[in-house]
């Protein structure tokens, strides 16, 4: 790290002048050691108002049977797959951020991961709750598990996807806590050492004894290195086993072999617009503007743009591969998604999904924060559209017509899915106050590299290129965090 | 002075610390442990630290996980229970891949992260060995063992002048966490 600097062309990932490594640590753990503000207060009255809802309705699920919701013999599967698919989805971004991003350098991830991979553990415990809750008798969950023939069912058909379903899931959802808990215990033992008393012993059993060694660190980040080695297939093989659930049916709409990379990009595509969601409020809120700058912003919303258009082609595809197919029924089940009785919900995905995230290359927008939070939410909008569109169009009208029918959400489906939002925000909201909510090593890592201070330094030293820096200060532009006035006399 | 178990450098910054570990090294003092907020590049090279191991282990609990999957599969599906699918075969080793493939990394994530716990003694509720406590904070620390190296003075000339902050003589090895 001694003598190297970083080009002057990359922008800053670290604003403010002052920061030094004491104050990244009182920064970050600012929400953590003091007591909450009236926003979080808020924000967590409702959110956990949500879980209790949550909880009434899935109790009420448990106890009636999925009767309870607006399920008939033609629509089998409805909000409950399409809930559980969309959490799946969310998920993925934070283990793209973790693992991908760290296996190609990008740096800037360092101040996003962590929250990010919180998000995706939430989502995935969502995702799991109505994959069990859809269930009907919850309380046989178990027989989804290799069991021998005693236990009153067969093996389990390895050759479903259903069964790879739930080894990819419970595979995907404890590696990656795995992940996330083995990255906080340095920043746990931080906050362990400033603790006194009962925060201390508490902080002290969930630090593992962490001390910092040289030894302890190589391996840290030898085991860091591996394990986003394996999460980003891992992560990749999830929403492919998932849109494998729908791809080897033979139901029309379903059966293509576009799904996984299609799912795959919407995962990703939806999962971004939530970690935007929750840390554009987040770094306002805890006051974090310095370490998640509008470059992590910016980067975000262009990722959102890539994967958007990927699913925007990819629904085009669909249908022309549906006409080009030549099979009538494969034709009929995207006539009938476009202009049956259920246009509503696709042009709604269409609008959301492959229309609003092209305002994103719009520099105006994608550098507003205002916009970017609402198209974030839009996004999310339409692709919970996308998987109802995908789930209940298929099935609603089927090769029978006698048997067609609609689908029709109970209190208990909507309940079920408010309060699965509600039950998200409520684990977030804890997480933000009693972990660091950003990874304050990794951010550590950048300050004497990519930390503005580090290249205002650079240039004041004056043996930069002229035209480098004159760029470098344009770039600064955008950062609502910069003081320009700090520039104006270079 | 006899009291004196070890004697810590703490250094505000990263660079002046591993300029301090090179004159130790110039005046034959050797180092006992570098306790860091953040990890440092390069300084396993400069301490002689072998290279980590751990992804020997990584491989071999993965390929352990691959071949659980496939022995699962085999004896359910193909030896134990055959059951027939419209007449297709049972031993359909492409539909195994998908479990196998996640048995590897479920195998191989937890193999070596266990491996990494019991390696460097990391587990839930162990007293954390620490002896600076700022070294998890903005602290980069070095421990030189003070029975080892006699001459105190000179330690502690040669870690101020490197940048040390701060020299402390601990009269034990670690902060008390009781």
């Amino acid at each position: 790290m001694s003598g190297h600097n970083e080009s002057i062309l990359r922008e800053p990932l670290i604003t403010g002048d002052n920061i030094t490594y004491a104050k990244i640590t009182d920064d970050i753990l600012g929400p953590v050691e003091n007591k909450p503000n009236k926003a979080w207060w808020i924000g967590f009255t409702f959110a956990s108002l949500g879980a209790l809802l949550w909880v009434v309705a899935v109790s009420y699920t448990f106890w009636n049977g999925i009767g309870a919701w607006g399920l008939n013999k033609t629509v089998g599967w409805a909000w409950d797959i399409t809930g559980f698919v969309w959490w799946v989805g969310i998920g993925h971004a934070g283990t793209l951020i973790s693992a991908v991003l760290l296996l190609f350098r990008q740096n800037w991830r360092n101040s996003i991961n962590r929250s990010a991979e919180a998000m995706t553990i939430f989502a995935v415990i969502c995702a799991a709750t109505y994959v069990v809750s859809h269930m009907g008798r919850p309380w046989l969950a178990y027989w989804v598990l290799p069991l021998p023939n005693q236990f009153g069912s067969l093996w389990v058909n390895f050759n479903s996807p259903l069964v790879w379903d739930m080894f990819a899931i419970s595979t995907y959802f404890s590696v990656s806590l795995l992940f996330w808990y083995t990255g906080l215990l340095p920043d746990i033992a931080t906050i362990r050492d400033r603790a006194v008393g009962t925060r201390r012993k508490i902080y002290s059993i969930f630090s593992f004894g962490w001390n910092g060694s040289v030894k302890t660190w190589q391996r840290f980040e030898a085991v860091s290195l591996i394990l986003a080695g394996i999460s980003t297939p891992l992560v990749l093989s999830v929403h492919t086993i998932v849109s494998m659930d729908f791809a080897t049916s033979v139901i029309p709409g379903w059966h293509t072999t576009i799904f996984p990379p299609y799912f795959v990009a919407g995962a990703i595509f939806s999962g971004f617009a939530m970690v935007l969601t929750l840390l554009l409020v987040a770094r306002k809120v805890l006051g974090l503007e310095n370490y998640i700058t509008m470059f992590h912003i910016e980067s975000m919303n262009k990722i959102i743009i890539l994967t958007g258009s990927i699913v925007g082609v990819a629904y085009l595809t669909e249908f022309f591969i549906a006409w080009y197919s030549g099979s009538e029924y494969e034709q009929y089940a995207f006539i009938n998604r476009s202009t049956g009785p259920y246009w509503w919900a696709y042009w709604m995905m269409m609008t959301c999904n492959v229309i609003s995230p092209q305002l994103l290359w719009f520099k105006k927008i994608r550098l507003s924060i205002r916009a970017t939070w609402i198209l974030s939410i839009v996004v999310n909008v339409g692709m919970w559209f996308e998987r109802f569109v995908i789930i209940v169009t298929s099935l609603h009208r089927d090769y029978i017509p006698s048997s067609w029918a609609m689908f029709y959400p109970t209190w208990v489906d909507v309940s079920v899915f408010v309060g699965s939002i509600g039950l998200f925000f409520t684990l977030f909201l804890l997480f933000l106050r009693v972990l660091p909510s950003i990874a304050i090593a990794e951010v550590k890592l950048l300050l004497k590299s990519a930390s503005e201070q580090a290249k205002m330094k650079q240039i004041k030293e004056g043996h930069e290129n002229k035209e480098y820096v004159a760029e470098y200060i344009e770039s600064l532009e955008k950062f609502d965090s910069v003081k320009q006035e700090d520039y104006a006399k270079i | 002075m006899s009291d004196i178990k070890y004697i810590l450098g703490s250094f505000g910054d990263p660079d002046e610390m591993m300029h301090g570990i090179e004159k130790l090294q110039e005046n034959n003092i050797s180092i006992h442990d570098v306790y860091t907020p953040m990890p440092i590049h390069g300084i396993e090279a400069k301490l002689g630290v072998k290279r980590s191991r751990i992804d020997i282990a990584a491989f071999c609990f993965g390929i352990t996980g691959t071949c659980a999957a496939f022995a699962l599969i085999y004896f359910c599906a193909v030896i134990d229970w055959r059951v027939n699918i419209g007449g297709k075969p049972s031993f359909a080793l492409p539909d195994f891949i998908p479990i196998m493939f996640e048995l590897t990394v479920l195998f191989c994530a937890f193999g070596m992260v266990l491996t990494y716990y019991a390696s460097t003694h990391l587990f839930p509720g162990r007293a954390p060995r620490v002896m600076d406590l700022r070294a998890t904070d903005d602290r980069f620390v070095i421990a030189v063992d003070a029975k080892e190296n006699a001459e105190h003075t000179v330690i502690d000339q040669l870690l101020k002048n490197a940048g040390a902050l701060e020299v402390k003589y601990n009269e034990r090895k670690y902060i008390s966490y009781e």
